[in-house]
C-alpha cells in the first residue's frame, strides 16, 4: 500500500511538471509583454499553441531520414524524465535515488545531441548553422554545469538532489561564498541552456541571432509541438532546480501526508512565479550579446564553478 | 558565533578574490574603475569585520583609509585622468580573456596550494586570509602583465596593494604606523604614476606601454 501511495505521489510530480511547464512559459511571456507595456498573449496561450500544433498536418522534407521524425520524441522524453526527477514539492520520493545531478546533466546532453543531429539531418543551411552554434555553446555550458555540480556535491557529500536539498535547508550550511558562486554560475548556465536573451532570443526568427530556432525551423505539426513542450519543460526544470538547491525551504518529505504535500505545491508555485518574474525582468533589461561573446559569458560560469570549488577547498582544509 | 564569524570573514575575503577576477574579466575602462572601487569597498568591509572579531580597534582606521583613499579618491582621480586623456574606449588585453582567466585560476590554486601547507600552525583565520591575499596579489600581478594600457596597469597595481592589506590584517599585531605609511606611499606612487601618464601621453600620443618598448628599440 505504501508503495502504491509513493508511486502515486511520484506520478503526480511527473504530471505536475508536464502541466505547469507551458504555464511558466506563458507567464514569462506575459510579464515580459507587460514590462514593455504591451497587452501580451493570455497566460494559457502556450497550451492553445500546443493543441493547435498537435492537430496540424506535418510537413517533412524529402531529404529527411527516420532520425528527423524520431528526434522530437526522444528529446521530449529525455527532458521530461529529467524534469520529473528534480524535487519540486517534496523530497525523498520513490525515484529520488536516481535523481542524481549528473544523470540530469547527461539526460539534457542527450536531448541536445538529438536536436543538433535533427538540425543537421535535413541538410538546409539554417539547420546546420543552428546545430553548429549549439555545439559551440554546449561544450562550455556542460563543464560549467559539472563544476557547479562538483562544488555542490563536495559541500553536501552527495550528488543526489534530495540529499543536497536536505543539506542546504539544514543548519550546517552556514554562509559560504561557494554557494553564492555556484548560484551565479547555475543562473548563467540556465540562461544559456534555455536560449534566453543575452545568449539567444526565444521569440525571434532573425537569421543572424538565432540558435535554437534555427535548428527547429524545419519542424511542423506534432513534432514542433513536442519540441516546444520540451523547451518549456527545460525552462521549468532549471527554475525548479535552482529552487530546490538554493531555496530548499517549504518542501514536504515523503511521509508527512497530504496536507504537507499541498503546502509544498503552494510553495513550489510561489517559487516558480518568483523565478519566472525575475527571468522576465532580467530579459527585458539586458541586450542580446553577439554570438562570439557567448563563450566569454559561459567562461565566466565555468570560472565561477572552479573558483567555488577552490574556495571550498580552502575552508575545508582549515 | 565562532562558526558564523569565520563564515563571514571567509565570505568577504573570497569576495575580494572574486572581484579580482571581475577586474581581469572587465574590458571597459569606466566599468574597470568602478570595479576597482568595489574591490576597495569589499576590502574595507573585510578589514572592519576582522577588527570586530579580533577586537583590534586600530583596524577600523585601516578600513577607513581603504574606503576613503581607494574606494573614493583614487577611482575618482582615475576617472578624471581617463576623461582628460580621452582613453575611455575598450582596453586591449595582451592575450585573450579566456586564457587570462585560466591563468588566474591556476594562480589561485597555486597560492592556496603554497600557503595552506606552509602555515599549518597559524590560526584558521590568518591562514585563510593569507591564502586569499596571496591569490589577490598574484591576480593583481597577472593583471599588470596582461594589459597594454597604463591605466589598467595602475588598477592592477592598486588591487595588488589591496591584497597586501588583507594579508596584514589577517596577521595579528601589525602596527598602525606601518599601515598608514603604506597607504601614503601608495598615494604618492599614484601621484607619480599619474604624472607619468600625462608625460607618456604627451610624448607618444598613446598610453599603450608598448610604445615605450618600440621607442627603446626592443620591438620592431
Amino acid at each position: 500500500m505504501a508503495l502504491i501511495t509513493d508511486l502515486i505521489v511520484q506520478g503526480a510530480q511527473m504530471l505536475l511538471v508536464l502541466l505547469l511547464a507551458p504555464l511558466l512559459t506563458g507567464f514569462v511571456r506575459k510579464v515580459k509583454a507587460r514590462l514593455l507595456r504591451h497587452q501580451g498573449a493570455p497566460l494559457l496561450q502556450p497550451y492553445r499553441d500546443l493543441l493547435r500544433l498537435s492537430r496540424k498536418e506535418i510537413v517533412v522534407a524529402d531529404t529527411a531520414s527516420w532520425l528527423f521524425r524520431v528526434a522530437p520524441y526522444l528529446m521530449f522524453s529525455a527532458i521530461w524524465v529529467a524534469a520529473a526527477l528534480v524535487p519540486t514539492f517534496a523530497l525523498n520520493l520513490v525515484f529520488s535515488w536516481s535523481a542524481d545531478l549528473i544523470v540530469i546533466v547527461a539526460l539534457l546532453g542527450a536531448a541536445r545531441f538529438f536536436l543538433a543531429l535533427a538540425g543537421l539531418d535535413v541538410g538546409t543551411s539554417f539547420g546546420g548553422i543552428g546545430a553548429s552554434r549549439e555545439m559551440m555553446i554546449a561544450p562550455l555550458a556542460e563543464p560549467a554545469m559539472l563544476m557547479i555540480v562538483f562544488t555542490l556535491s563536495l559541500l553536501a557529500g552527495s550528488t543526489q538532489l534530495s540529499s543536497i536539498a536536505a543539506y542546504m535547508s539544514g543548519p550546517d550550511v552556514g554562509i559560504r561564498i561557494s554557494v553564492g558562486l555556484s548560484l551565479a554560475g547555475l543562473v548563467i548556465v540556465a540562461i544559456a541552456e534555455n536560449a534566453r536573451i543575452p545568449v539567444d532570443n526565444p521569440a525571434t526568427h532573425l537569421e543572424l541571432t538565432m540558435v535554437h530556432e534555427a535548428m527547429v525551423l524545419e519542424y511542423s505539426g506534432r513534432h514542433l509541438a513536442m519540441i516546444e513542450a520540451a523547451a518549456s519543460l527545460k525552462l521549468l526544470l532549471y527554475v525548479s532546480l535552482i529552487g530546490a538547491i538554493f531555496v530548499p525551504w517549504g518542501m514536504a518529505t515523503a511521509d508527512q501526508g497530504i496536507a504537507a504535500y499541498l503546502v509544498g505545491v503552494a510553495v513550489y508555485l510561489g517559487k516558480l512565479a518568483v523565478g519566472g518574474f525575475v527571468l522576465a525582468v532580467f530579459e527585458t533589461s539586458v541586450a542580446k550579446m553577439r554570438v562570439f561573446r557567448v563563450p566569454q559569458f559561459l567562461g565566466a560560469a565555468l570560472m565561477l564553478g572552479l573558483l567555488g570549488t577552490l574556495l571550498l577547498f580552502v575552508s575545508r582544509n582549515l | 558565533m565562532n562558526g558564523l564569524s569565520f563564515d563571514i570573514a571567509h565570505l568577504l575575503a573570497g569576495g575580494l578574490v572574486l572581484v579580482s577576477f571581475m577586474l581581469l574579466y572587465q574590458a571597459r575602462m569606466y566599468a574597470l574603475l568602478n570595479l576597482f572601487a568595489l574591490h576597495a569597498v569589499v576590502l574595507s568591509l573585510s578589514v572592519a569585520w576582522q577588527a570586530l572579531i579580533q577586537g583590534a580597534p586600530h583596524l577600523y582606521v585601516t578600513a577607513a583609509i581603504a574606503l576613503g583613499f581607494k574606494g573614493l579618491v583614487i577611482p575618482l582621480a582615475l576617472h578624471r585622468i581617463v576623461q582628460r586623456l580621452h582613453i575611455h574606449r575598450a582596453i586591449e588585453p595582451v592575450v585573450g580573456i579566456g586564457l587570462t582567466m585560466l591563468a588566474g585560476m591556476g594562480l589561485v590554486a597555486l597560492s592556496i596550494g603554497v600557503v595552506l601547507p606552509v602555515t599549518a600552525e597559524a590560526g584558521s583565520l590568518a591562514r585563510e586570509d593569507l591564502a586569499f591575499s596571496m591569490a589577490v596579489i598574484l591576480l593583481g600581478m597577472l593583471m599588470m602583465v596582461s594589459r597594454h594600457n597604463a591605466v589598467s596597469q595602475v588598477v592592477g597595481f592598486m588591487s595588488l596593494e589591496n591584497g597586501l592589506i588583507l594579508a596584514a590584517t589577517g596577521a595579528n599585531g601589525m602596527p598602525l604606523v606601518v599601515e598608514i605609511s603604506v597607504a601614503f606611499s601608495i598615494l604618492i606612487a599614484f601621484i607619480v604614476i599619474g604624472i607619468f601618464l600625462f608625460r607618456i601621453r604627451e610624448r607618444f600620443d598613446t598610453v599603450d606601454l608598448h610604445a615605450l618598448d618600440t621607442f627603446r628599440g626592443e620591438r620592431r
